[in-house]
């Protein structure tokens, strides 16, 4: 079974192949690698079928329903679908796809999708404040040597120690 | 011909997604544990990666304005807002260490099969909806400090550009350096078969063994 399992590939080979697929990017459309702005769009179309006169009120996610065009169709979108896509193939080949339930090592199944979830709402409102993530503000921006990009890496760093602090002692 | 070409069709964010996709899960970015690892000091992965990926671009676009061939101001450049931007970060740093993921690396962790990290993209949908309800009272807070229209660190500090690429170079080596002795100290950074959780005594990053498995669907199924 493990002997499937082929091994990570070393950070500075991860690193230098990233840096290549980040500038090809800028190359080829202006910007960088993103993701939280799909999740934008696609909160703003979940608001539209679930709630349209609300959502199309809402100051934030209001603009992306405006004038009934599909603000789904985009590029961060298609993006996002060759990231699934480029994942499952890396994941499949060198034997690492497996389905199964990740996420905090202490906790059970309830524990487990309440933690992914409480994070997930954290990182989503964080994404929108920071008006972009660790892709689009902190990778893409380093790119540039944008001084929001190492702003942003300093929270994120800062804060993910902390917080890991408090969860290590939580699982103890 | 000039660049960028500003492709913003299928084909352009299929093949960046799909680059950056398979990149990402080959660096071990798609396992939970490897991520928030570095949040602990076990696993300098996301450093050594981010760092590395940062200055290998940020050269690429050195060498492509000194070669003229990028049009002036041709690509984008956030803005800092410092309090938003940096109160983002920290929520996203602080939803890593919590759901074990950032958006990005969530997308990764479901391709390899994590289904925790689909809920970790509902709580995503969650808090966009969630900000999207408090964005009129949190608007001054949203534009509050906001520093010069795509201001760069080579504006910042006043020096030229190779100059903040040969400290960031410096500063990756420190981190590499660093890193990998605290990472020799816990048993070594995560590789694939532990993240899998196949392998059944090792004790790495001082974790217990037990920790470290995840577990499987059949038994999340059962004990619900």
């Amino acid at each position: 079974m493990n002997s499937n399992i082929r091994p990570f590939w070393p950070p500075l080979t991860a690193g230098i192949a990233l840096g290549l697929a980040l500038f090809l990017t800028f190359l080829l459309t202006g910007h960088g690698l993103g993701a939280s702005g799909f999740f934008t769009r696609l909160t703003a179309w979940f608001g539209g079928e679930i709630a349209r006169p609300a959502t199309e009120a809402n100051s934030y996610l209001g603009p992306y329903l405006k004038g009934g065009v599909n603000r789904l169709s985009d590029w961060i979108t298609w993006e996002v679908i060759g990231l699934l896509a480029g994942a499952f193939v890396a994941a499949v080949t060198s034997g690492r796809f497996r389905i199964r339930f990740d996420g905090a090592r202490g906790f059970g199944p309830v524990g487990r999708v309440a933690l992914a979830i409480a994070g997930g709402m954290l990182s989503g409102f964080g994404a929108r404040l920071a008006r972009g993530c660790t892709s689009g503000i902190g990778l893409s921006g380093g790119a540039p040597l944008a001084t929001a990009a190492f702003v942003f890496l300093i929270g994120f760093f800062v804060a993910g120690v902390l917080v890991s602090m408090l969860m290590r002692r939580t699982w103890a | 011909m000039m660049l960028p070409i500003y492709d913003s069709g299928v084909a352009s964010g299929l093949l960046s997604g799909a680059l950056f996709g398979y990149v990402l899960e080959n660096a071990g970015f798609a396992s939970p544990c490897k991520l928030t690892a570095e949040f602990r000091f076990t696993d300098w992965s996301v450093f050594k990666v981010m760092f590395t990926a940062i200055i290998v671009s940020a050269v690429g676009l050195y060498v492509a304005n000194a070669l003229g061939v990028m049009r002036p101001n041709g690509y984008y450049i956030p803005t800092t807002y410092f309090w938003a931007t940096l109160t983002g970060g920290a929520l996203i740093g602080a939803g890593m260490a919590v759901g074990g993921y950032c958006p990005g690396t969530s997308v990764v962790g479901f391709s390899s099969g994590r289904i925790d990290a689909l809920f970790f993209m509902v709580g995503m949908v969650l808090g966009t909806g969630l900000f999207g309800g408090v964005f009129d009272p949190l608007k001054g807070f949203y534009f509050a400090a906001a520093g010069p229209k795509a201001q760069t660190l080579p504006t910042l500090f006043g020096i030229p550009d190779w100059a903040v690429l040969a400290i960031l170079i410096v500063a990756a080596v420190a981190g590499f350096v660093l890193g990998g002795r605290l990472e020799r100290k816990s048993g070594g950074a995560l590789t694939a078969e532990q993240v899998n959780g196949d392998t059944g005594g090792m004790g790495a990053n001082g974790m217990a063994a037990k920790k470290l498995e995840t577990m499987p669907i059949e038994k999340f199924s059962q004990a619900h």
